[in-house]
């Protein structure tokens, strides 16, 4: 069990390993909305699109989450306005906010010394980085967002399943829809120091996906995609410290297998039988 | 007598018809931007006057682009018409939250992870009110509202597993457990065999007790003559309104249909056309 407690006497491994945990559990039960409503494409664009905040807030010395909350939150009531207007198909609406966005936080960026390390880190995490104040806060968002997913359960499963409904039931739609928006950048922002900006979508859809092919129930579906968030938080960050291998990538590929595993295997529905 | 929930403040007017629309008129340019996306097309309404009366069954007949999906969408209040009026009980139908309106089967996602029984909770939504949980009551109404449609036993299945028909069973469970007074069915009948489309026109009979007024829109003449207490007939204006044998007649057919008659899905001829 040695090779299991070893790398727990780092303080920045233990710090690595809970930050994982939370953002793998986080992620992957929002991700099930994301993967529901078919907006994978939206959460990554958002990913990229809270980068000039991160940067903004590094280069002025602020914590990183204040920065990326704003951008993060501006964006998505951005998207939502553009999109809502009807005059551009979502997905240009989205495109031409994503990368302009990102290459403005490149810009930026640009500026600094450090340049390509500093952009490797926001691209692609820097779990192993992670201070004691990081984790507060990110438990602080995280708990945020679970406890809204929970308060408004009903809600969100209304308007994600028949918005007819939801319309004839006169609820607020749009709030809900832009709350929505707002939960997945919140949570992006968790994600960021895990996985960074480029890896982030990987935690919202691999896990939620692979539930998805194992259930039939939303909460059972919320539950099984927290349950491999968090195991592929643990299992990456373990194989990165043996195989010395960048951490986001290491969790992002351990969520991946076990979807390619479920997807082959699953009683059923997966691809063998 | 069903309790009726109200929604700021709107009581149902005593002795009103449940629907009243005077000389309604909807173009293409106000329909919602949002809701029009999931439309292929979309027609103007002109100047559509009618009343649905409490317990009243009404079938809507008209080819593909007559607007019938247009009508029951000004009827649910999800599309507000450029001229005319909307009443129901006397007030607006966006003032109601007692309208249950059955989306066509393409508009769902079948394969959501929900099952029957939280699809017809959903429609509980209003009266188990924010940030609360389904109590037991809504759990009792739930599973009384799909005994009625004999659905009771597949409570747990996820909604995707059942077949057309029961699927639109549970559509109608649901607006029992929602207690509408106004179903609003967009064709319901389509792509269901002939048992299943028994089966659900026997269970729109069995609401009579209940005093829900029915709007179903179909392309079957037949059951529409048969099983509605009146028929419309709809290009984009209503070519004719009454019992099926003065509304279906070669010349009304001809004008709404252009001439080509549609037969009934059973493969017998059109519903018997009386010249005239």
């Amino acid at each position: 069990m040695d090779w299991l407690l070893d790398p727990l006497q780092f303080g920045f491994i233990t710090r690595a390993l809970i930050a994982a945990v939370l953002v793998g559990i986080v992620c992957s039960t929002l991700g099930t909305y994301v993967v529901l409503r078919g907006m994978a494409f939206f959460g990554d664009a958002l990913a990229h699109t809270i980068l000039p905040g991160v940067v903004i807030a590094f280069l002025l010395g602020w914590p990183l989450a204040v920065g990326a909350l704003i951008t993060g939150v501006l964006t998505a009531l951005g998207i939502g306005v553009l999109t809502d207007q009807g005059e551009l198909k979502e997905d240009t609406a989205i495109g031409i906010i994503f990368v302009g966005m990102f290459a403005l936080g490149i810009a930026l960026l640009s500026t600094s010394g450090n340049y390509t390390i500093d952009l490797a880190h926001f691209l692609f995490g820097n779990l192993l980085g992670v201070s004691t104040t990081d984790l507060w806060v990110m438990l602080g968002l995280g708990t945020a967002v679970l406890l809204t997913v929970y308060l408004f359960y009903k809600e969100f499963l209304l308007i994600s399943f028949d918005p007819i409904l939801a319309a004839t039931l006169r609820l607020p739609a749009s709030f809900y829809r832009y709350l929505l928006l707002v939960l997945i950048a919140v949570t992006i922002v968790t994600a960021l120091q895990v996985v960074g900006i480029a890896l982030a979508l990987a935690m919202f859809i691999t896990p939620a996906a692979t539930a998805s092919l194992l259930t039939r129930r939303l909460p059972s579906m919320m539950g099984i995609a927290a349950g491999i968030g968090a195991f592929s938080g643990i299992a990456g960050l373990y194989l990165s410290f043996y195989m010395n291998i960048a951490s986001g990538a290491a969790v992002v590929l351990v969520a991946t297998l076990i979807f390619l595993i479920v997807f082959t295997f699953a009683p059923g529905r997966g691809w063998v039988w | 007598m069903k309790q009726t929930l109200t929604y700021r403040g709107t009581s149902h007017k005593p002795d009103t018809p449940t629907l009243d629309m005077q000389e309604v008129s909807l173009a293409y340019a106000s329909v919602n931007r949002k809701l029009a996306k999931r439309e292929t097309a979309v027609n103007a309404l002109e100047k559509i006057t009618f009343q649905a009366e409490p317990g009243e069954q009404i079938a809507i007949i008209g080819p593909n682009g007559a607007g019938k999906s247009t009508l029951l969408k000004v009827a649910a209040g999800l599309f507000k018409p450029n001229s005319g009026s909307v009443k129901m009980f006397g007030y607006t139908p966006d003032r109601h939250i007692c309208i249950a309106y059955v989306p066509q089967r393409s508009e769902i996602d079948w394969q959501f992870p929900v099952t029957v029984a939280d699809v017809v909770m959903m429609g509980r939504t209003r009266q188990i009110g924010l940030l609360r949980r389904p109590g037991k009551r809504d759990r009792e109404i739930v599973q009384a509202s799909l005994e009625r449609v004999q659905m009771g036993h597949l409570a747990r299945k996820q909604i995707g597993e059942l077949s057309g028909g029961q699927q639109q069973r549970v559509f109608i469970a649901r607006a029992l457990a929602l207690e509408a007074n106004l179903l609003l069915m967009d064709e319901p009948l389509a792509g269901l065999d002939g048992p299943s489309q028994e089966a659900t026109l026997d269970i729109l009979q069995s609401l009579r007790p209940d005093k829900v007024t029915v709007l179903l829109a179909t392309h079957d003449l037949g059951v529409a003559a048969e099983r509605f207490d009146r028929v419309m007939l709809l290009y984009k204006q209503i070519v004719a309104l009454g019992p099926a044998a003065a509304v279906l007649t070669t010349a009304n057919l001809a004008a709404a249909y252009g001439g080509y008659i549609p037969a009934s899905k059973n493969g017998t001829a059109p519903y018997m056309a009386t010249s005239g």
